[in-house]
């Protein structure tokens, strides 16, 4: 017989709280850090040529290519060898920007790509400096034309933090891990969390939306 | 002490790469098998399918790939049965990858003009036969490129099975770190062995799109 005791774990509703804000916090400045850095990239591999296209291009390959795993592995256990220490919550940080600057950089670049020549042409015929052009002219539009594939990536990435629990950063995966080892209760623990995650990439997924129709004009 | 050289390391990483290959070629080959029989019940328009397969849509895609790891394992222990890191990996990994298969290729198949179908009806066709001999022929063409890219992304979610102690390369890639104090030599291999392994898969993906787009 199968008893479930979900109360055991709800109980510790604290501690699910903190995980869930601070999976949150990792989510927003990361997303915010990585969309920034993947706007760069995705400038310096359309408008640049010679070594910075070539690092920003390996740089995106790379990252696109191994699992994020990994990187947080190398960047909180690879680093202080060379160093470089960083707190649980600063390497999460450091792992999740980098991911989303990747995946970033690829999905704004296809939006850049898709930018009308005559629309570049017409704010040189203004006078416009290139950099002018490309805050301007070039990027809300690209934005828009992109913003589902960015928000769908936010909410994977989102999702992906719950592998930094396993670095000790106080996320919503750490908590229930925490939970279920003092109650044992380990399937319903992990059944909450999951709705949590659920719940939080539904809202999410609403907010991102939201934005892109308000200050993007995505239809 | 013990010295690790450099070749023990990668021998024993590329020991352990066998295992993550494995479980990726499960994965993709129970995900496909899953994800193609619910997208054939939504063609089919068994009641309850289309109802059915996205919720488990929603469920695979909207939680992370780790807490399904979590659950498989746990769960299927709950239910009495013998737990090893082998099923519970297989299962999360099986069903999180049907989840997108079954989404790409229901989009694919999505992309075929209604007319398409509309002729094959005209001509007394049986679905099963216009699946056959009409859509799926034209669906396959554009679905092998981002088929191929998913695989991608299979073989990376295998690094989470690591966690639930499946030993594949990430797993193995800790313990080898743990034991000759060299992480960032060990995570850096680590990472160049599955960027060795994804990148002609990526860039595969990447051709057979490119010729899709020329062709049409």
């Amino acid at each position: 017989m199968i008893t479930l005791d979900f109360l055991a774990v709800l109980h510790d509703w604290p501690l699910l709280a903190q995980g869930v804000a601070t999976t949150v916090a990792l989510t927003v400045v990361s997303a915010t850090l990585g969309i920034s850095l993947g706007i760069a990239c995705a400038w310096a591999r359309v408008n640049t040529s010679g070594v910075l296209r070539v690092i920003v291009g390996s740089y995106v390959e790379l990252i696109r290519n191994t699992p994020f795993i990994v990187q947080l592995f190398f960047i909180f256990f690879g680093l202080p060898s060379i160093g470089i220490k960083l707190t649980p919550e600063g390497a999460s940080v450091l792992a999740m920007v980098i991911n989303m600057g990747a995946y970033a950089a690829e999905i704004v670049r296809a939006g850049l790509e898709a930018t009308p020549r005559g629309q570049i042409e017409a704010g040189q015929s203004l006078a416009l400096r290139p950099l002018e052009i490309f805050v301007h002219i070039v990027l809300p539009p690209a934005l828009a034309r992109v913003w589902p594939a960015i928000s769908g990536q936010v909410v994977i990435v989102m999702l992906g933090s719950a592998v930094c629990g396993q670095i000790a950063t106080h996320e919503l995966s750490y908590f229930a891990n925490l939970i279920q080892s003092r109650n044992f209760r380990a399937f319903e623990a992990y059944i909450i969390a999951t709705l949590l995650y659920l719940g939080l990439a539904f809202i999410l997924r609403a907010l991102l939306g939201a934005a892109g129709r308000r200050w993007l004009r995505v239809s | 002490m013990v010295e690790f050289s450099l070749w023990d390391i990668l021998r024993n990483l590329l020991l352990a790469a066998r295992w993550t290959v494995v479980l990726s070629l499960i994965a993709f080959i129970g995900g496909s098998a899953l994800g193609l029989s619910l997208l054939l019940a939504r063609l089919a328009q068994w009641p309850g399918a289309e109802r059915s397969a996205r919720i488990f849509v929603e469920l695979f895609q909207g939680t992370p790939l780790l807490m399904q790891l979590f659950l498989c394992y746990f769960g299927l222990a709950l239910l009495g049965l013998e737990v090893s890191a082998w099923a519970s990996a297989s299962l999360a990994l099986t069903l999180y990858s049907a989840s997108f298969l079954t989404e790409i290729w229901r989009g694919c198949v999505n992309a075929i003009p209604r007319g398409q179908w509309e002729a094959g009806a005209s001509l007394a066709l049986s679905l099963g036969e216009q699946l056959r001999h009409v859509i799926g022929p034209q669906a396959l063409r554009i679905a092998i490129a981002p088929t191929v890219g998913f695989l991608v992304q299979v073989i990376k979610g295998t690094a989470l099975a690591s966690v639930i102690g499946f030993i594949e390369l990430t797993k193995a890639g800790a313990m080898i770190a743990n034991a000759t104090f060299q992480p960032f030599l060990v995570y850096g291999c680590v990472a160049l062995l599955y960027f060795a392994l994804c990148y002609p898969i990526s860039a595969w993906s990447r051709s057979l799109e490119r010729r899709l787009a020329r062709r049409s």
